[in-house]
């Protein structure tokens, strides 16, 4: 279960403290892992706070204490810790968190979309999606190659989808202990409150002369991670074979229509092109990996071959032109010369199934704007009853 | 003291950290009160409760005498006013339009 493979790469990586309050879908990453820290084979300090907001306080002050820390979280979880995930960033923490993507109440629903982490998109952290176990697992360990990076010292989320990843059981290639070890290395802390005799002051009060020096500043682990991502990735993909960058192309290379989707969904979409190159459709797949910073340039190259473009959101508009991934999508191509039409449809909200018919459907929507140039609506639900 | 000198956003320690420690002296962060605590140097007994007492270090003593506020830093708690044992008090507080 990608929940297990979380636990997992937590095991090899036997960070210094994990503080969590566990919450559905991602419960069992805290189980497993506590049973780590019970039976001996991690040297972690576990912290079972009373809250989220207890447990991304005490992941702050483990980190500036100079620890290697982590935590794992999701949905509500996630809201209840929204106040202390913008210290994390602003002070520059390498944090890691795991998520299990999980709707946000009302109505109550403990299953799988986006609209957690997307709440939280402009908070200062990177954000890495994955499509299955073994992309949870992989992400996990590079997070926090990419966190620790002295030139991003930026917390840094994982995300997989509630349910269709954290409880789907999968066959997953779990690399030696060793391995693991020599590739996140040693964790040396910058600025550890706990190094005494050179004390530092960790969140001090800025007046408005000040405020907007700092966020400036802030930026700049964000600005530098993209190549720290990508170059993390293609460490790691020597050591294993499993390649990674700040997104993945699937059968994009002579594609016309092209879906862009985040995490579990893009394994039905690669499911769903196979099907339709048999009948002679030219469909392709944009996964995007990270989606903080969002890697506009890739996404703008990639997709300004194509004709037409849809871009599933697996998060409500709240009222904004469209999904927050479509907006970033559409913004990325503006200043393409001839961009492709690019619409939007919001799927899978509460963990509703999203079968293959719909999304063939949507690539033969694709290939009639193409073919007519008339776009239609711009922002239309999938699989929903009306 | 003088007007201070403010930094460039690439001058800042990651995390809006404070890497010296007691640097508050240079950072002005008393002059955003309305109100000004003054001194009246003729009925000072120089009895030093108000520097004692002080959370702000923000009475100035050269000698163990009374020389003055460090207006840059005083908070005008006015806990030195309440202390002071002069009658009348040789602190005030006083608003900074009439000043
Ligand atoms: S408490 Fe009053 S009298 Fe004593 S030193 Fe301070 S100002 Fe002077
Ligand atoms: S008003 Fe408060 S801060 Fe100012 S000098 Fe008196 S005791 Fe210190």
């Amino acid at each position: 279960m990608g929940d297990d493979a979380i636990a997992e790469a937590m095991r090899q990586i036997n960070p210094h403290v994990v503080a969590a309050y566990p919450i559905t879908p991602s419960t069992q990453v805290v189980e497993a892992f506590a049973r780590f820290v019970a039976d001996g084979l991690v040297d972690t300090e576990f912290v079972a706070t009373e809250s989220e907001h207890s447990a991304m306080s005490a992941c702050v002050g483990a980190a500036a204490g100079g620890g290697r820390v982590m935590t794992v979280t999701g949905s509500q979880g996630l809201a209840y810790m929204f106040e202390v995930l913008g210290v994390a960033s602003g002070l520059r923490l390498p944090l890691v968190m795991a998520i299990a993507n999980r709707a946000l109440n009302s109505p109550l629903n403990i299953h799988g979309d986006h609209s957690d982490t997307m709440a939280m998109r402009d908070m200062g952290w990177i954000h890495l999606y994955s499509e299955n176990c073994q992309e949870a697992y992989d992400n996990t360990i590079q997070a926090f190659r990419i966190a620790e990076n002295p030139n991003v010292r930026t917390p840094v989320l994982v995300a997989i989808d509630g349910f269709q990843t954290s409880h789907m059981v999968e066959t997953l290639i779990v690399e030696p202990d060793k391995l693991v070890k020599k590739f996140i290395g040693e964790h040396i802390p910058s600025y550890p409150m706990l190094d005494i005799d050179n004390p530092v002051l960790y969140g001090a009060a800025d007046r408005p002369d000040y405020y907007m020096e700092h966020k400036r500043s802030q930026l700049v682990g964000i600005i530098n991670a993209p190549e720290v991502i990508t170059q993390i990735g293609k460490e790691y993909g020597d050591l294993t074979g499993r390649y990674y960058g700040l997104v993945e192309e699937y059968r994009m290379e002579d594609t016309e229509y092209a879906i862009v989707v985040m995490s579990a969904t893009a394994g039905s979409v690669k499911g769903a092109i196979d099907q339709l190159r048999e009948e002679g459709i030219a469909a392709g797949l944009l996964k995007i990996r990270a989606f903080r910073p969002f890697p506009a340039d890739e996404v703008a190259k990639s997709l300004s071959r194509t004709k037409s473009v849809a871009v599933l959101d697996r998060c409500g508009t709240g009222g904004a032109q469209g999904g927050p991934l479509f907006l970033e999508v559409r913004t990325a191509l503006y200043e393409e010369k001839s961009p492709p039409q690019v619409i939007n449809y919001i799927y899978g909200l509460g963990g509703k199934d999203l079968p293959l018919k719909h999304i063939k459907d949507v690539y033969l929507r694709l290939r009639e704007i193409a073919r007519t140039g008339e776009r239609g609506k711009l922002v239309d639900f999938l699989n929903l009853r009306e | 003291m003088k007007k201070e000198k403010l930094k460039k956003w690439q001058e800042l320690p990651i995390g809006g950290l404070i890497l010296d420690m007691g640097n508050s002296s240079e950072t002005q962060t008393g002059d955003w009160n309305p109100n000004r605590l003054v001194w009246n140097e003729d009925t000072c007994t120089h009895c030093l409760l108000c520097w004692i007492n002080c959370p702000d270090a923000s009475i100035k003593v050269e000698d163990s005498k009374v020389i003055g506020i460090d207006n840059y830093h005083c908070k005008v708690c006015g806990i030195c006013v309440e202390v002071c044992p002069t009658k009348p008090k040789s602190l005030e507080i006083i608003s900074e339009e009439v000043a």
